[in-house]
């Protein structure tokens, strides 16, 4: 119980992060913690007290199994959003770039030329 | 004359002669590690994604000590570019030839015996396709991120100068 | 016909890959290549408008274990939507493009985000849906930001960030509904949460899908990155944004869920209708003083989901007698095919004379009527169904709307929309006094007529518009009374899983 509480609590960090921070690189940080904590609350929700791993190995039935194992669904999911992750950092990072290329400065507050 | 000129330029680049002998062992072992967790996708945790990273981390390790040029000429821009599509084409094939078999993405080669490396029919397909795109793909970002990276340092101290 | 469902997804995917493959080759591959296959796309998703409702189960593999994907009336309706109207855009960026460098990523950035809408609006699976979601918003955010300008980039990174929680808050909700239903099957799933009713859990779980996919709505107040990234893109991609990308993936991921997952509860409904209303009326007046013509355009768009949604808020609330819900669902689901068309139809003339004259500022243009006829009249068609004027579709689909509202007892909510109605004929007058008549500036002197490949596509859009308004029982039959079934009937949806 206590950790999906942690598992929050990194969520908000992050976003505290993301809102307070005025450099662009610690705004990407904050989005990428509130990402991961995201999928530590998705690997958690599939625990099962005393839980083997989900790999069949020799000698093992298929029942055995499944009546030991912790829920392989959320790693599945897992992998495929830490991959998501991947690409929208990858996005980020390169807008980054380019954003200093062209103001010279990674201060977000100094960069608002669209208003209104 | 044209050799000798590559291979000091070559020499110049990268970092010291102790990080490239030792990058010149590692590099095999970390290749045929990531060529390893591709492969056994179907038995032992890995998979596609977790193969290519290792290898595009292999690619990486060697621009980082053997400088950009001899990277480059390992596998190119361009290059890079082709197995990122053609491992893509490769995976969307896999998926539309399963339409023979009744539905999209179904299992069509037999399923073999259980914890034998040509079993669990086309799942070891997709895992090399996707671990191709992959590799190609970490390596194109990092190639476009640290060239232009670089470029963009370069032209802020040049305007720097220039303000002076 | 019905085998052939996947490939509504599999086919953008596999052409935006190999046409990268090929333009390294020729570079004049490209347009007739996306061409051909936003044309194939259009045929089969109006093809499919007369299949009967039916599920695929992906790889064989029998739900609820495997990803299902299912065929009602609303998801054929969303397809052809979607798929006819990046057919149009796609034939008017052959042209606009060549303004812009590297073309053949642009095609295969647009090809992926038309692969992502089409698998949100096809999926019956929770996780699948929030992949395509990300695909196509993904290749949205590189797209707004594609000719790397000043502006563009930083509208592009502030439509990344507040993309990219919005998009964390919908996982965070699909993590909590998976543990606890112990399904990612939608249709399995909506029968568990029927068991479980409102409990605190639901009430934050709708909470955070209300606010990821309203981001993507962008209802407000979660609206500010629509009027930085309109302007900032190019044209078509401002109308694909506008006219499809915040219908398919906000606006029909919150109907699904909310009517046939997660089922209609009276304070869902409250504050659907209190946000349509917020976003009518803030984003009607923000609009009257804007200055540049595509950041009104935008405005106008926020305003006019605001319709849509106090459609769907007055239909999810259970209490109301099912004639005025079928009433109001029907005039959201018209206003919201209404938009696209008339919406993308405006911002591609605004795209034209962009092309032309080279500015957007209202206070340079003037007269261009005389000067770009075609554009001229397809515009004035557009703004005046946007405004509601009869015999136009825009008329009817407001008419709707308001008599949904009175008939169901919501007097105040009534007369916002009304005088939001008023507001928006307004500006829409003042845009086309600035734009088309009056005294052409001398810079404009010797502006022509944008090329065919740019004024076909304005218009078929204009004849779309004005089809659409005359001859209205035509769309309802076939069109809106099945995807309103197919919405407000949640054991219908349900019975698809057994029956399919």
């Amino acid at each position: 119980m206590i950790l999906y509480f942690l598992s929050l609590v990194l969520f908000v960090m992050g976003l505290y992060c993301l809102i307070a921070k005025k450099n662009i690189v610690k705004k990407i940080i904050g989005i990428v913690i509130t990402e991961y904590s995201i999928n530590l609350f998705l690997v958690l929700v599939g625990y099962r007290r005393g839980g083997i791993a989900p790999i069949m190995l020799k000698g093992m039935t298929p029942q055995e199994m499944v009546n030991h194992s912790v829920d392989p669904l959320p790693q599945a999911l897992v992998l495929t959003s830490i991959v998501i992750g991947l690409g929208v950092l990858a996005l980020m990072v390169a807008l980054c770039l380019r954003i200093y290329e062209k103001y010279k400065t990674f201060d977000m507050s100094e960069i608002n030329k669209l208003k209104g | 004359m044209a050799d000798i000129d590559q291979e000091t330029r070559d020499d110049k680049q990268g970092m010291t002669p102790i990080v490239k002998t030792i990058v010149r062992f590692a590099l095999g072992i970390m290749v045929i590690f990531g060529a390893y967790i591709i492969l056994y996708g179907h038995l032992t945790p890995g998979g596609g994604f977790a193969g290519g990273v290792i290898l595009a981390c292999g690619y990486i390790i060697l621009t980082l000590a053997f400088g950009k040029d001899v990277a480059l000429r390992k596998l190119s821009n361009t290059g890079a570019s082709i197995l990122d599509n053609l491992g893509a084409l490769a995976f969307i094939a896999i998926g539309i030839i399963g339409f023979s078999a009744g539905f999209f993405f179904k299992n069509f080669l037999g399923h073999g015996r259980m914890f034998d490396l040509w079993s669990a029919g086309t799942i070891p397909l997709c895992n090399i396709a996707i671990g191709l795109k992959v590799t190609a793909s970490l390596f194109a970002v990092f190639i476009a991120l640290s060239i232009f990276g670089r470029f963009i340092y370069q032209m802020a101290g040049d305007e720097e100068e220039q303000e002076r | 016909m019905q085998g052939l469902y996947p490939l509504f997804t599999a086919i953008p995917l596999a052409a935006a890959f190999l046409n990268l493959l090929v333009t390294k080759v020729s570079k004049r591959f490209a347009d007739f290549f996306a061409f051909i296959v936003t044309l194939v796309l259009a045929v089969m998703a109006v093809r499919m408008l007369f299949e009967p409702a039916f599920v695929y189960k992906v790889g064989g593999w029998l739900p609820p274990w495997g990803i299902l994907l299912v065929s009602d009336g609303l998801s054929s309706l969303m397809l052809v939507v979607i798929n006819v109207i990046s057919f149009l855009v796609i034939i008017f960026s052959t042209k606009y493009m060549t303004t812009y460098t590297a073309k053949p990523k642009y095609y295969a950035l647009f090809l992926l985000m038309i692969a992502g809408m089409n698998g949100v609006v096809i999926t019956g699976d929770m996780f699948n849906l929030y992949v395509f979601l990300e695909i196509a918003s993904i290749a949205s955010y590189a797209l707004v930001g594609f000719g790397c300008e000043k502006e563009e980039l930083e509208a592009s990174f502030k439509y990344l960030i507040l993309g990219g929680v919005a998009s964390t808050a919908v996982l965070f909700g699909i993590a909590f509904l998976y543990s606890v239903t112990g399904t990612l099957n939608m249709p399995d799933m909506a029968m568990r949460l029927e068991e479980i009713g409102m409990t605190r859990l639901t009430a934050f779980v709708i909470a955070l899908f209300l606010m990821g996919f309203g981001l993507k709505a962008s209802s407000v107040p979660f609206h500010a990155w629509l009027p930085d990234a309109h302007p900032s893109a190019p044209a078509p991609i401002s109308a694909m944004l506008s006219g499809v990308l915040i219908k398919a993936l906000g606006v029909y991921a919150i109907m699904r869920i909310m009517f046939n997952v997660i089922g209609q509860y009276v304070l869902v409904a409250h504050i659907v209708m209190f946000l349509g209303a917020l976003s009518m009326v803030v984003a009607g007046l923000l609009a009257i003083g804007q200055s540049d013509f595509k950041r009104m355009l935008a405005y106008s768009s926020i305003s006019q989901i605001g319709y849509v949604m106090i459609g769907i808020g007055l239909a999810l609330n259970p209490e109301m007698p099912a004639a005025v819900a079928a009433l109001g669902l029907v005039g959201g689901l018209f206003h919201l095919v209404n938009h696209a068309v008339f919406k993308s139809l405006l911002f591609l003339c605004s795209g034209a004379v962009e092309y032309r004259t080279g500015t957007r500022d209202l206070g340079k243009l003037g007269g261009l009527i005389r000067k770009m006829p075609v554009t001229g009249v397809t515009c004035s068609i557009g703004s005046l169904s946007i405004a509601g004027i009869p015999p136009f579709n825009g008329f009817v689909s407001k008419l709707i709307i308001f008599i949904a509202l009175f008939k169901g007892g919501y007097v105040i909510y009534g007369t916002i929309a009304v005088a939001v109605g008023f507001i928006t004929l307004y500006y829409f007058v003042k845009l086309q006094r600035e734009v088309l008549f009056g005294a052409i500036p001398e810079a404009l002197a010797k502006v022509r007529e944008a090329p065919f490949a740019m004024t076909l596509p304005l218009v078929i859009l204009a004849i779309l518009c004005v089809a659409m308004g005359a001859g209205y029982t035509l769309v309802d039959n076939h069109l809106l009374q099945a995807a309103k079934d197919a919405l407000l009937d949640k054991m219908g949806y349900i019975n698809l899983l057994m029956g399919g």
